[in-house]
Formats: C-alpha cells, sequence, structure tokens
C-alpha cells in the first residue's frame, strides 16, 4: 500500500518561535529548538521526522509564513 | 525514505505565497495579523490579481502591512479607510478595492466611515480583525474588549455600567441594505484558517463581479501582547472568551438568501 510522506523546511531566521505550528502538528513532529536565531527566538524543528504526513498545518497556522511543506507516496 | 528525497520542487505542497515579500513583519510571535495578510495575498494570487488589487492600510499595529505584501496600497487616516476605499473604488472600479482594520481602528475611531461605506452599498472588501483591544498603543479597552476583561485603560476589568457593552458592530452591519456579505471567522487551527481564507475569497469575487454591494470578512483574533498571555494560550483564551460573544459563521449572505 502506498504511504504518504511528508517533511518539512522552517525558516530559522524568519522563525518567532511562537509555538503554534507546534500545537498544530497532529503527529507531534515539531519541537523548539535550544538554540536561538539571531532574533533570540528559538525556532521550530522536524525533531520526529519520520511521524509527518506532509498535511500542511503546521505551515498554515504560522503567522510568519516560515514554513515550506512537501509531500509525497512512496510505494 | 531520506528528508532530501521529499524536499523536491515536485512534492511541494505549501509555502509562504510570492507577494507575501521577505521583509520580517513586525508583529509580536504568534499574532493572527500574520496570518491574515499570508490569506490576502494567497487569494489574491489565486484569483490573479496581484496587478490589480489596491488595499488600504488602517492606524494600528498593521499599519505597515503594504511593507510585506507586493500590491498596491494606500495609507488611510485612522478609521478613514473605508471612505477611502469609497473614492478608489468608484475612481477605478475594475480593481480589486479592500481595507484592512482593527477593531479600534473600524468600531470606535472609524465607526460612522464603516457604516456608511456600508450603507451606501460599496462594491469594496472589509478585513476587519477583532482582537477586542488597541493592540498597537498598548492594550488600551477597545469598543469589542469583553465584560470584564482587563486591559491598560480597565486594569479591573470592563466594568458595562461604566464602559458600556461590547459592540457587535458586525451584527450591527448585516442589517444595513447595502451589506453583501458578512461572515465572522476566526485564525487559531488549521481549519480554521482554510475557511476564513474561503470567506475573504467569497467577498473578493463580490467586489469583482459588478453587482455591487458592501463585503466584512470579521476575523475573530489573538493579541498575545495585549492580553498578557502566550499566542497557545491566547487561542484557548479566545475560544473559551470571544467566541460566546462573537460566534463564528455567515451573518449574512444575499446571494444566498442568508
Ligand atoms: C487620530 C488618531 N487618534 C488616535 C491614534 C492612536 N491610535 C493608534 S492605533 C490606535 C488603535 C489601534 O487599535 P486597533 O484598530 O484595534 O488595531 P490593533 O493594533 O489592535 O490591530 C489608536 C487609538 C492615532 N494614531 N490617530
Ligand atoms: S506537515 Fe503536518 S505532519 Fe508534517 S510537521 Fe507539519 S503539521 Fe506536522
Ligand atoms: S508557527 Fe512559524 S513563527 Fe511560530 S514557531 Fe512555528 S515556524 Fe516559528
Ligand atoms: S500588539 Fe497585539 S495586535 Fe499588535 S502585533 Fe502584537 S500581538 Fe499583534
Ligand atoms: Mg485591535
Amino acid at each position: 500500500m502506498a504511504k504518504i510522506k511528508g517533511a518539512i523546511v522552517v525558516n530559522q531566521e524568519r522563525c518567532k518561535g511562537c509555538r503554534l505550528c507546534v500545537v498544530a502538528c497532529p503527529t507531534n513532529v515539531l519541537a523548539m529548538s535550544k538554540q536561538v536565531n539571531a532574533k533570540g527566538y528559538n525556532f521550530a524543528v522536524m525533531e520526529n521526522e519520520d511521524a509527518c504526513i506532509g498535511c500542511a498545518s503546521c505551515g498554515i497556522v504560522c503567522p510568519d509564513g516560515c514554513i515550506t511543506v512537501y509531500k509525497t507516496k512512496i510505494d | 525514505m531520506a528528508i532530501e528525497d521529499i524536499i523536491k520542487p515536485e512534492n511541494l505542497v505549501y509555502k509562504k505565497p510570492d507577494i507575501m515579500n521577505d521583509n520580517s513583519m513586525h508583529y509580536c510571535p504568534g499574532c493572527s495579523h500574520g496570518v491574515i495578510h499570508k490569506l490576502i495575498a494567497e487569494v489574491i494570487e489565486e484569483m490573479g490579481l496581484v496587478e490589480n488589487a489596491i488595499g488600504i492600510t488602517p492606524v494600528g499595529c498593521a499599519v505597515f502591512a503594504y511593507n510585506y505584501i507586493d500590491i498596491d496600497w494606500e495609507e488611510a487616516a485612522h478609521g478613514r479607510a473605508p471612505a477611502m476605499a469609497t473614492a478608489i473604488k468608484r475612481l477605478r472600479p475594475n480593481k480589486l478595492v479592500f481595507t484592512y482594520q482593527g477593531d479600534g481602528d473600524l468600531a470606535a475611531i472609524g465607526t460612522a466611515e464603516t457604516i456608511h461605506a456600508c450603507n451606501r452599498g460599496e462594491s469594496i472588501a472589509i478585513i476587519f480583525v477583532n482582537n477586542g483591544i488597541y493592540g498597537m498603543t498598548g492594550g488600551q479597552m477597545a469598543p469589542t474588549t469583553l465584560e470584564g476583561m482587563k486591559t491598560a485603560t480597565c486594569p479591573y476589568g470592563r466594568d458595562v455600567k461604566l464602559n458600556g457593552y461590547p459592540l457587535k458592530i458586525t451584527n450591527l452591519l448585516k442589517e444595513l441594505d447595502g451589506m453583501r456579505y458578512v461572515t465572522r471567522q476566526s485564525v487559531h487551527t488549521a481549519a480554521a484558517v482554510r475557511k476564513t481564507k474561503k470567506a475573504i475569497r467569497k467577498a473578493f469575487e463580490n467586489c469583482m463581479d459588478g453587482k455591487g454591494g458592501a463585503n466584512i470578512v470579521e476575523v475573530v483574533s489573538t493579541c498575545s501582547s495585549g492580553w498578557k498571555m502566550t499566542p497557545e494560550k491566547s487561542n484557548k483564551w479566545m475560544e473559551e472568551n470571544m467566541f460566546p460573544a462573537y460566534p463564528l459563521g455567515d451573518l449574512k449572505d444575499k446571494d444566498a438568501n442568508i
């Protein structure tokens, strides 16, 4: 059966660390970094990347347009 | 499958709209304004109106919206955006003309302009960001502030005996014959954001079909700085407190006899 696999890219310098993407992810992929970016914010990272289904919820709720989402099918 | 094999142009499903530029937005972390900006940019791109859209920015936190979305903009004096939109749409009827206004801008200083533009049935869309507070100036009480809600100018909570009741201005506007589409939405979840996008699309389409009538999309929003909560907590607080006072859904849709 084909399986859906997703992945995201976070614009770490644009991220303001609001955590809304972390809350929006249905499969708990995201977490905040320990490091901070140039603005001083912790940024969103894929902590549990295998769980991403490419649903784009994180990107849709991100107020700053930091997240790009990719999705593919694997057989 | 390695991440690098997924991150390929042909697998792209979501990205920031192209006309939302790379300028870093001045909004606080988690502010609803950013999400609403993104939706406006997406809808304008999808409707092919990048060269034919004119937005009118308010006075309020969104005063610099013109720095973030690459379309034509005008800046109005505080509350006067619907008057300016009226002039622009009448002079350039083939353009998409919309205002972007906060609750202080639209429902306090600009109440008269808002009501009269809507009553005249101007073919404009109003994007109304209701966060129940004056965000920009440091969190003072707005007409929309909830009963009992604490702000800088009502530190013990809004007292309706002293300050009157939260102004449900969208409900008032719905009664005007010039009003074609009135809806109240939010952007606190991915599903809510999708609905708001549809509402903005409908309002913008109404502006372009030549049938006339004014359109308003109220977006019940958070202001985590003014409310003094984290963005996450603000969304919860909004669901529990703002939504009962400002219930979501369509209030009027002349085309559907609602
Ligand atoms: C004529 C005039 N009066 C008052 C102000 C001060 N002022 C600036 S923004 C604002 C209200 C902003 O609140 P809102 O419209 O709700 O926008 P928000 O910042 O919450 O998005 C006020 C009263 C002003 N700039 N000009
Ligand atoms: S695309 Fe969906 S599953 Fe993947 S990180 Fe974003 S919200 Fe989570
Ligand atoms: S929603 Fe956007 S700004 Fe907020 S933490 Fe996630 S990536 Fe960063
Ligand atoms: S003060 Fe409130 S409305 Fe203004 S940018 Fe900050 S969170 Fe947004
Ligand atoms: Mg406000």
